[in-house]
């Protein structure tokens, strides 16, 4: 199984390399996304079927010699390699429409397997060596995407706060490993896990861990780079940065923490808790400040990986009280939420570039009344918006119903962190839930419906078929996955079985296809009979209204109690929706202040309103940092116009200084 | 066999909340007029209105998409299936299980999603403004709701309705902070959820500090009706569950008991929202907040409080 899945890299590496070839020619585009689509079935159904499967090994002689490059296809990893493998195939059958507007294919085409490759390498890797290995290559592609349109206001400083945050995120990682490879050195993932550090280390490369692994997920105040470099990507790329890189950064933490680092306690518990609550609350209300669709979006994906560790939070607070089958629970929570995330993220990027291609416009202010001229692009994203607000019945609300339920669990557990921190997490967790819904009201209402506010949204067209098949098919995962999450729950199970010991119970026996939390719970979910009580109710509604009542329909102005103003701009927009929000929790969280300025009577100049907006996190943790490094260049700057005597009294003094170090060391 | 009665009590119990949803809204306005010192309309007013409403033609806005025709329907449907998740005149029911109290609170957030979708897309202020105002509110009300669900099933050790109906019904529950703390939480929300004073005014029109009302200003016949007829549905939704949570008083003698009594217990609360809502003024838009905070942070307090100590 694993020789097949090498296969697959190989042949996109391959491909890289063809791309770099083909970019000029006609056939190029449709050569690479469609190999890719191919490649990315394959590895998809491979990992499907080794779910289940014993762990399969592999050594090649590759990397450094006196290691190998070791690489192992077990559950957890195959779980992960599907979510690559689903997510990069939607991706390319998106770009074998979408790409065929890239300006520059050269500059698209040949990283775009690669950068495919990186994200599957890293999910297989099995010793240190090749797992950075495979991180940086990833980064580095998705960089190279990323500065695929330098050229466009704001992506060149995208790039860089990129590059430097994924090398930071490389460094943690790298010293987590150093940390955990313990006194004999040795790298490979096996001899890790047999040894056990001591609790002192096993702290420290916890905390590396969740710097390393979670600048690249996006944690909150990690997450500086993400909301820049996704949205500068070409759509397809952003989905698979948003959809499946961060993905592939929870299996590093993980993998890490759960896997290598062995038995979980308390505290780290509390700490990804904290870190998941603070992550998921703030994403979210960046991204109701935002009126640029991919940076919202880009900051919807922050939200959902601060739900996605509040799972795992719960799993390693579990784990380490000795409550196996709730820590199942947990884990079964986040990981589905890592499968839908990926889904509905997706899709949701698919359509972000539907509206781009066709409109040029990312910016929402500057749409409107989509849901006439692209009605197939508006309804997929519809499905997208309902998955992402956690409403039932479609795949958001399950991962997010299992969370509570996790959290309602023990609410007995002896430590009082936990006390404080798990019912504070089921806080945050509703609040977030709340507030996506709410911006996705914003996100959706803005770009889709109302009136066109330029002539750009006023002849937007619908996009390519292979476009709209590839958002339809995602939102059709989101409904499946939604009325029938005991499947997924059920393929879930090996993966969590071999992490905590436990699992959740069997789904597909329980009747009715309902779910139910744990084994001797008393609640249960059912997402098939929701759906279809709605639908029947819906259907009964409409038939006897129309059988017995009125069936008159007459089309006429808006009433709008009696003024309505034909202008566009008299709507609201993503600024005026987000008022009432921003004022009750903006004016907290980021100091958000309106200055009205008002003509005195008589003075017909217009009236102003100014939003002030700062980015707190910005302000603490990056400014700071930016501005010492500033000062440290600036006085360094001096040294780079001196004489060569002066430069030879450096190197001199230098030499003398070590000396005395070392003779008083001795 | 016992599938077949299942589903008879289950239909019975969704024919039971449609038809006495306007009953109950019949009943707050007849209370707050006789508190006026007017005659008021007759308590099956409603029914007339609707049937009005359902007769007439409806006056669609010139660039009025396909979601804001099956917005009503959706936003319908999605209220009565909540409504009939809620066990009212008995426990135990054939789907009571299908959804839990997470969930109706969450069907809610689907019908609230929609209502204010449809708000938007004919690209009126007025629409944007009443949509933006409700996800407001709910964006406190909802986690509030979910709070208050978390407290409940902490101390009934399940989310499933029918389920906490039993338990307050037969243990020893006593009286608990957490329970208090999250009774008046819930009744926060109800009256916020159901645009009631002092949070939004169900009586009024053009005034700039309505929420709901704004949101639904380009409907019109058929399709306003169902709109009237799910929050009347809602209405009758949260008072339900208070009623099955706090006062399971009858839930488990017999659907004939259960029935009497549940009339009772509408009657009692339809009354007390009427006398309440005449006793108090509304609040500026921008205190609401204040006020649903308060119902979250009573919520996470109840939470907190049995997370401390299981007895409190």
């Amino acid at each position: 199984m694993i020789s097949l899945v090498l296969v697959c890299i190989l042949l996109l590496l391959g491909l890289g390399i063809a791309g770099a070839r083909l970019a000029h020619t006609p056939s190029g585009n449709s050569i690479v996304y469609g190999g890719s689509l191919g490649i990315s079935c394959i590895s998809l159904l491979i990992a499907l079927l080794s779910l289940a499967a014993t762990p399969s090994t592999i050594t090649l002689p590759l990397g450094l010699p006196w290691i190998g490059a070791h690489f192992r296809l077990d559950s957890l990893a195959a779980f992960f390699l599907f979510v690559v493998g689903l997510g990069s195939a939607g991706a390319s059958l998106y770009a074998l429409g979408y790409g065929a507007h890239e300006p520059e294919p050269q500059r698209v085409l040949p990283f775009y397997p690669v950068f495919l490759a990186g994200l599957n390498l890293v999910v297989l890797a099995d010793d240190a060596f090749s797992f950075l290995f495979a991180w940086e290559l990833m980064s580095l592609a998705s960089w190279a995407l990323v500065m695929s349109h330098d050229r466009e206001p704001g992506n060149a400083h995208a790039g860089l706060v990129y590059i430097i945050m994924a090398s930071f995120s490389g460094l943690a990682l790298l010293l987590c490993f150093g940390l955990l490879a313990g006194p004999t050195g040795s790298y490979d993932f096996v001899a890790m896990r047999a040894v056990h550090p001591t609790p002192g280390l096993a702290a420290i490369a916890l905390v590396l861990a969740l710097i390393g692994a979670g600048s690249k997920a996006g944690v909150v105040p990690l997450h500086a780079w993400l909301p820049l470099a996704h949205p500068a990507a070409p759509s397809h790329v952003s989905a698979l940065m948003s959809g499946v890189m961060t993905k592939v950064a929870v299996y590093g933490f993980i993998r890490i923490a759960l896997d290598l680092i062995g038995a979980p306690t308390a505290w780290s518990g509390i700490l990804v808790l904290a870190v998941g609550g603070i992550t998921a609350v703030m994403g979210v209300l960046y991204a109701l400040m935002e009126h640029d669709l991919k940076r919202l979006l880009a900051y919807h994906t922050v939200e959902n990986i601060g739900i996605i560790f509040i799972g795992l939070g719960l799993a390693i607070a579990f784990g380490a009280n000795g409550l196996a089958a709730a820590a199942a629970l947990g884990l079964t929570a986040a990981l589905f939420h890592v499968f839908n995330h990926s889904v509905f993220k997706s899709l949701l990027f698919f359509g972000t570039g539907a509206v781009l291609t066709t409109t040029g416009e990312r910016d929402m202010d500057h749409l409107g009344g989509l849901i006439h001229r692209m009605p197939k692009t508006a309804f997929a994203f519809l499905v997208g918006c309902v998955a992402i607000s956690a409403l039932p019945p479609l795949n958001g609300f399950v991962s997010e119903w299992l969370t509570f339920q996790a959290i309602l669990l023990h609410p007995n557990l002896p430590q009082w962190g936990l006390k404080i921190a798990i019912p504070a997490d089921g806080a945050l967790l509703a609040l977030s839930a709340a507030l996506a819904a709410a911006c996705l009201v914003k996100a959706y209402g803005v770009t889709f419906l109302g009136r066109p506010r330029t002539r750009a949204a006023i002849d937007a067209h619908e996009v390519e078929r292979c476009s709209i098949a590839a958002m339809y098919v995602f939102a059709a995962l989101c409904l499946l996955a939604g009325i029938f999450p005991g499947v997924v729950i059920d393929l879930l199970a090996p993966v969590v079985h071999t992490l905590t010991g436990a699992r959740m119970p069997t789904q597909l026996g329980v009747a009715w296809l309902s779910i139910l939390p744990v084994a001797s719970a008393r609640s249960s979910y059912n997402g098939l009979l929701v759906l279809l009580f709605i639908a029947a109710s819906a259907s009964l509604a409409v038939l006897v209204v129309h059988r017995f009542a009125s069936r008159a329909t007459r089309r006429a102005p808006a009433w709008d109690c009696g003024f309505p103003d034909p202008r566009p701009e008299t709507q609201y927009t993503g600024g005026s929706f987000a008022q009432p929000i921003r004022r009750v929790y903006g004016a907290v969280v980021f100091r958000t202040h309106e200055t009205v300025t008002m003509p005195p009577p008589g003075d017909i100049a217009p009236a102003r309103i100014e939003k002030h907006f700062s980015d707190v996190i910005w302000d603490v943790f990056y400014a700071p940092i930016a501005g010492a490094i500033w000062r440290a260049s600036e006085i360094l700057n001096h040294l780079q116009f001196l004489t060569i005597r002066r430069y030879l009294g450096f190197v001199f003094a230098a030499l003398i200084i070590l000396l005395f170090a070392l003779a008083l060391w001795q | 066999m016992a599938v077949i009665q299942g589903l008879l009590v289950q239909g019975v119990q969704m024919a039971l909340v449609l038809l006495l949803a306007p009953l109950l809204t019949g009943l707050v306005r007849k209370v707050k007029a006789r508190l006026q010192r007017r005659r008021g309309a007759s308590l099956i007013q409603p029914y007339r209105d609707l049937k009005r409403l359902l007769g007439k033609e409806v006056v669609l806005a010139e660039n009025a998409s396909w979601l804001f025709r099956t917005a009503p329907y959706v936003i319908f449907a999605v209220t009565w299936v909540a409504a009939a998740l809620v066990p009212t005149f008995g426990t135990g029911l054939l789907f009571n299980w299908s959804g839990d109290l997470i969930a109706i609170t969450a069907l809610l957030g689907s019908a609230r999603f929609a209502q204010a979708l449809a708000a938007m897309d004919i690209g009126t202020s007025f629409g944007g403004i009443g949509a933006s105002r409700e996800v407001m509110i709910a964006s406190l009300a909802e986690p509030a709701m979910l709070m208050i669900a978390l407290t409940v099933a902490l101390v009934a050790g399940s989310t499933q309705l029918s389920t906490i109906a039993d338990y307050m019904a037969f243990s020893a529950v006593g009286l608990r902070v957490s329970l208090a703390l999250g009774l008046v939480a819930l009744i926060i929300v109800a009256l916020a959820e159901n645009a009631r004073i002092p949070v939004d005014n169900p009586a009024t029109h053009l005034e700039l500090t309505m929420v709901h009302e704004a949101m639904v200003l380009e409907y019109s016949g058929r399709h306003l009706a169902m709109i009237e007829l799910a929050a009347a549905l809602k209405l009758l939704l949260y008072i339900s569950v208070i009623a099955c949570i706090f006062c399971p008083v009858g839930l488990a003698h017999g659907y004939a008991i259960g029935f009497v009594l549940y009339l009772f217990k509408l009657a009692v609360a339809g009354v007390l929202l009427g006398v309440f809502e005449m006793s108090i003024a509304k609040m500026r838009v921008f205190r609401v907040p204040n006020f649903l905070g308060a119902a979250l942070m009573l919520g996470l307090l109840g939470v907190l409080l049995l997370f401390v100590s299981e007895g409190m």
